[in-house]
């Protein structure tokens, strides 16, 4: 008992203010007014010199967002956010229209990359994996940066680009994919994303092509009452494949930020997305003070037979984080997969999980999900699994884990099973347990500081998770499954 | 007598405020084996926790010096890089981390905590594989999480590779003879043995002397009430093995006046 007592003493003092990504930027910027209005979803599409069809499906978005709620069901508390309070649009400041390669970015914004540990040379590779190379596109606020290795994907046929730029080249594949996943009016907040959107990630890989690297998009929020509305779009053509990456990370700074993201996937027949996510937002100070709100919707179109969608995500940041990552299972015998560690501390608030819609025939899922709370933070996890009258063989194999540090901090479950098929193969696991003190006290009798002891265990703990991030990111991810939880013990 | 090895004087250790060790001394040097019996409940278990720094196993009295430092102002993990080192009872499973990870996380922060780096991988590598063959431990084992599905003997032997591997200065072994059969005994016993030299000690705690056959004590002490009662040579072990413990029960150490 004494070390549970002392545990808990410990999270009480926890110092969260150690946040190693909280640093701003000091770089002008330009910004659009205050507020949100049709002058200002006018000015956003102005700035991303967009084509007429762009900014009136932006103001069918903003009428339909008028007229939407904000949901209350997720198992989050926050004070009301005022709309009209916030920066819908904020650019880095540059003399030229904007850098055609890596010379000319200002080097300040460069800097804060290197901080960052993300690799931008083209030559760079990560820490302790030699010869890997990762395709990155770099988010500032609301525009993309830089992006790396275009003209080597461009070889193999792959589309690598920020979206403004996609909206404004590739205007026929926009027209086709966009909102045809999430469309405008599915939820509150991605409504508001298809309003106010500035920039994200367009992928296309053409058929039979595997994508050559690893692509990867990094998004920034630097600005102070800024959101961030990036909107990511990935279509894996007949029988082709790619992994994708994304990472996050925001200065700490005393008011919350809001960050609402739609991501939208398509694959076709025979096609695979990998899609994994380092979130790693700032998630506030030890009394709940300031933060990210990450109010994202990311969902998957497996609209071709045997294709598959694979979600991996690390959710260690954001003061709440309210994000289902789901399939819709369409074509006969597709896949679709959710691994997800969801870690909270302090005084977070995660209510995360997944969807997955079983449509076609012999479609599979699996969800395994490992949530760690600690400190006085909440975890939920919400799942939702169904299968179509017409989804024959529909299989799903969900397993819950929630790993307790601590008694101030609580774990949910909420899963939610539709089957309307009798063929239908669904199996739930649960599993609720905490760090006991022989586990601790075994690590720190063979030398383990009781930092390391705890980071060791949450990582065996979420081991079958991590396995399924690419290599490249397995290792950053291990630690920082041990950062996020420093401070829980002594 | 004293020895600036391990000196333990006067000790009193309260398990949630009750005293389990009442006035314990006990005095080792370099390289001798020390064998400590006695009946259930007598504190043996829970000596080797105070020993290794368990939270609530609290000294409220007496002192524990080992190598010319108080032990007992030090964490767990400061203790094992100081060279104490637990062979536990019932050894603790952790999921998910695989045994090998296990081992080399638990040498390099001993090594860090020695001021040294860590110890290259292939390097790693081959001192486990040597040392783990010796033990009857199988590669299969080394991968799989840490005790997790473990047989009684598996996870003993598991114990004494740790610490062949850590090579501390003082082995203490908490009944590390319980639930083996004999021939799991053997195997831990040579171990045991094969790590025996002029600057390691190892306390022995154990309930039977069968563990004695195989590992062969320097001294005997038999602990009854929470102190040491009695000591002996090897002879001392067999004596009670014949005549049981029944005489320190009902005297709760007494004799020892």
């Amino acid at each position: 008992m004494a070390a549970v007592k002392e545990t808990i003493d410990q999270v009480k003092g926890i110092d969260l203010d150690k946040y190693k990504y909280g640093f701003v930027t000091n770089i002008g910027s330009e910004k659009a007014p205050k507020g949100l209005n049709t002058d200002i979803v006018r000015y956003i599409s102005a700035k991303k010199d967009e084509p007429e069809w762009m900014l009136e499906w932006r103001l069918d978005a903003y009428e339909r967002w008028l007229t939407m709620e904000e949901p209350d069901w997720a198992k989050v508390n926050y004070p009301k956010i005022d709309f009209n309070d916030l920066y819908y649009y904020s650019e880095p400041k540059s003399d030229s229209d904007g850098p055609k390669s890596l010379d000319e970015v200002d080097p300040e914004l460069l800097r804060t990359y290197e901080k960052l540990g993300i690799p931008i040379k083209e030559q760079a590779v990560l820490a302790g994996v030699q010869g890997a190379r990762v395709a990155v596109d770099l988010v500032f606020d609301s525009v993309s940066v830089v992006t790396t290795f275009k003209a080597e994907l461009a070889k193999a046929g792959v589309i690598f680009c920020p979206m403004s730029e996609a909206v404004r080249e590739h205007p026929e594949l926009i027209r086709k994919y966009l909102g045809s996943v999430v469309p405008k009016s599915d939820n509150f907040y991605a409504a508001l994303n298809s309003a106010v959107f500035s920039d994200g990630s367009f992928v296309y890989i053409p058929p039979g092509v595997r994508c050559p690297m690893e692509l990867s998009t990094y998004f920034r929020i630097n600005e102070p009452n800024t959101g961030q509305f990036e909107r990511t779009l990935i279509i894996a053509d007949k029988g082709s494949f790619v992994s994708y990456l994304e990472g996050c990370t925001a200065p700490m700074r005393d008011e919350n930020q809001l960050h609402a993201a739609v991501v939208e996937l398509i694959t076709h027949e025979d096609a695979e997305i990998k899609y994994s996510t380092v979130q790693n937002w700032y998630p506030g100070d030890s009394e709940g003070k300031g933060g990210i709100f990450n109010f994202v919707t990311k969902r998957g179109d497996c609209r071709g037979d045997n294709s598959k969608i694979s979600w991996t995500q690390v959710e260690t940041g954001s003061a709440i984080t309210w994000k289902y990552p789901s399939c819709i299972l369409r074509g006969d015998n597709s896949r679709g997969e959710f691994y997800s560690i969801a870690i909270s501390n302090g005084r977070q608030q995660i209510d995360s999980g997944t969807k997955m819609i079983h449509l076609g025939k012999n479609t599979s899922s699996r969800i395994i999900s490992k949530g760690i709370s600690a400190g006085k933070s909440s975890n939920t996890y919400r799942g939702l699994v169904s299968a179509h009258r017409k989804a024959t063989g529909a299989r799903n194999f969900t397993q819950c884990d929630s790993l307790l540090i601590g008694d101030q901090c609580s774990a949910h479950t909420v899963p939610y099973i539709e089957a309307n098929t009798p063929s239908a193969q669904f199996e739930h696991e649960a599993t609720t347990s905490k760090i006991s003190d022989d586990q601790l006290f075994y690590c720190t009798s063979r030398g383990l500081g009781e930092e390391e002891a705890v980071a060791l265990i949450v990582n065996g703990f979420c081991k079958e998770v991590l396995q399924k991030l690419p290599m490249e990111f397995a290792v950053e991810a291990q630690s920082l499954v041990g950062i996020s939880l420093e401070g829980s013990v002594g | 007598m004293s020895s600036d090895f391990l000196n333990i004087e006067n000790l009193v250790v309260e398990v949630a405020g009750k005293p389990i060790i009442n006035g314990l001394n006990l005095t080792m040097a370099p390289g001798e084996v020390h064998a400590i019996m006695g009946p259930n409940g007598s504190g043996k278990s829970t000596l080797s926790y105070a020993l290794a720094g368990r939270n609530g196993y609290e000294v409220t009295g007496g002192s524990v010096t080992f190598l010319g430092r108080d032990l007992t102002q030090m964490s767990p993990d400061e203790r094992a890089a100081a060279g104490v080192f637990l062979a536990f009872q019932y050894p603790i499973e952790i999921p998910g981390v695989a045994t090998m990870t296990f081992l080399k996380e638990a040498i390099n922060a001993q090594r860090r905590a020695r001021g040294l780096d860590d110890l290259p991988t292939p390097q790693f590598m081959r001192l486990v594989r040597e040392k783990a063959k010796a033990l009857k431990v199988s590669d299969d084992m080394l991968k799989r999480p840490l005790n997790v599905g473990f047989s009684g003997g598996e996870k003993k032997r598991n114990e004494i590779l740790q610490m062949a591997l850590l090579e501390p200065r003082l082995g203490v072994l908490d009944e590390t003879d319980s639930g083996l059969d004999i021939d799991a005994l053997k195997v831990v016993a040579e171990g045991v043995n094969s790590l025996r030299a002029a600057d390691r000690s190892f306390l022995v705690i154990t309930h039977y002397q069968r563990l004695l056959d195989h590992i062969v004590p320097d001294f005997v002490h038999v602990m009854a009430g929470g102190r040491i009662v009695r000591s002996g040579d090897k002879s001392l072990a067999l004596e009670l093995e014949r005549e049981g413990y029944a005489e320190f029960e009902t005297g709760m150490g007494q004799s020892a006046a």
